[in-house]
């Protein structure tokens, strides 16, 4: 019944304007975290700081917001003191509006806008293990706070375009990311378990990686197995789609660093 | 090679089996897999894990390419007397890794 119920969707997927009556958005009582999805080992993994591996890239996070950068700026704790303090709740409502970018802007853009304006240093690239180590760090300090996206005029406008990008179907398979993610959830795709595809633990460790990696890169990952063509990084689309699902995930209790399988 | 986790109990009484839990951080690259151009990217691991106790060697072992990034080895040890428990990885660039911990062992 379920085989049918897939093969149905995709038959209706690859028909123009094929009909597909779409489940409403999550309900709030409904959300729930990848991490209820996982295996009890996984969730183990990610509750045990000395067997989380993600640990190790915030432990050179936490070093590197003392190092001073190349060409004689002041490290991060030079202006924002100790992490523990200032950096608690951050990362539980990027992205913001930035004034000075005129747009909105992620926590790891944020990073580079202050080694390059601040720091006066170049900025670390995205995806470089030192910007998920220092995203990881300051991650950290917002774990076990509730999601509170910020809502203003620049955010909204741009997470309503966000909506729209996880609603527009894209790729060869003609799937959007609400698709899988309001419509199946909890459902199987191959023998994995479909989450609700809420950002919680980000940056995360994945086991299928062998690392760790940004939430960029895990929408890209979703991006390439429809057979669409990925944004690159740090593209403002990804940004809109970080702002929907932080959205989207109000009020979920954020986890950063997770593991996920 | 840059640090490691190391999860073991900083007191123990004599006689004690202490369980003893190693996270290192350690991109293990098998040999196996190829660059875009088609050279081989050369294999990388930690080949010799090894741990001593007050000097001693309780627990050594050879890794193998088949082993996960990151690799997360656990085992046990009797205490006996107090003294540091020191551990080290070595990797096929022949970069060591040496972390030491403490053990007050109480009668």
């Amino acid at each position: 019944m379920l085989r049918l119920r897939i093969i149905l969707t995709f038959l209706l997927g690859v028909v123009p304007g094929g009909a597909i009556t779409r489940a409403d958005d999550i309900a709030p009582k409904d959300r729930r975290s990848g991490f209820d999805m996982m295996s009890a080992e996984t969730q183990a993994m990610q509750k045990n700081d000395l067997a989380n591996p993600a640990m190790l890239w915030v432990r050179e996070g936490e070093a590197l917001w003392s190092t001073p950068p190349e060409g004689g700026g002041q490290a991060c704790s030079g202006c924002h003191g100790e992490a523990r303090i200032s950096m608690k709740g951050v990362a539980a409502r990027y992205p913001v509006f930035d004034a000075s970018a005129g747009t909105a802007i992620d926590l790891a853009g944020k990073i580079q806008q202050c080694q390059v304006e601040r720091q006066k240093a170049s900025p670390w690239p995205r995806e470089s293990k030192p910007l998920l180590s220092m995203s990881s760090y300051v991650g950290l300090q917002s774990r076990g706070t509730s999601i509170v996206p910020a809502h203003y005029k620049g955010t909204t406008e741009a997470a309503s375009r966000g909506k729209a990008l996880f609603n527009r179907r894209v790729g060869q398979l003609n799937l959007s990311c609400a698709n899988c993610h309001d419509d199946n959830w909890g459902q199987k795709l191959g023998s994995a378990v479909i989450p609700q595809g809420h950002p919680t633990g980000y940056p995360i460790y994945r086991l299928e990686w062998q690392g760790m990696g940004s939430l960029q890169r895990r929408m890209r990952n979703c991006m390439t197995g429809v057979r669409a063509e990925p944004y690159a990084y740090g593209a403002p689309e990804w940004i809109e789609l970080e702002l929907y699902l932080m959205q989207r995930a109000a009020g979920l209790t954020l986890e950063t660093p997770a593991v996920r399988p | 090679m840059a640090n490691a986790l190391l999860d073991l109990p900083k007191t123990a009484r004599k006689g004690e089996v202490i369980k003893i839990t190693t996270l290192v951080s350690h991109l293990m690259e098998t040999g196996y897999r190829r660059e875009i151009s088609g050279a081989v990217i050369p294999r990388l691991i930690i080949h010799t894990f090894t741990c001593r106790y007050d000097g001693e060697e309780v627990f050594r072992a050879e890794l193998f390419p088949a082993m996960a990034a990151n690799p997360l080895i656990a085992f046990s040890t009797i205490a006996t007397k107090s003294g540091p428990i020191s551990f080290t990885w070595v990797d096929d660039a022949g970069i060591t890794l040496t972390e030491s911990v403490d053990l007050v062992v109480t009668d």
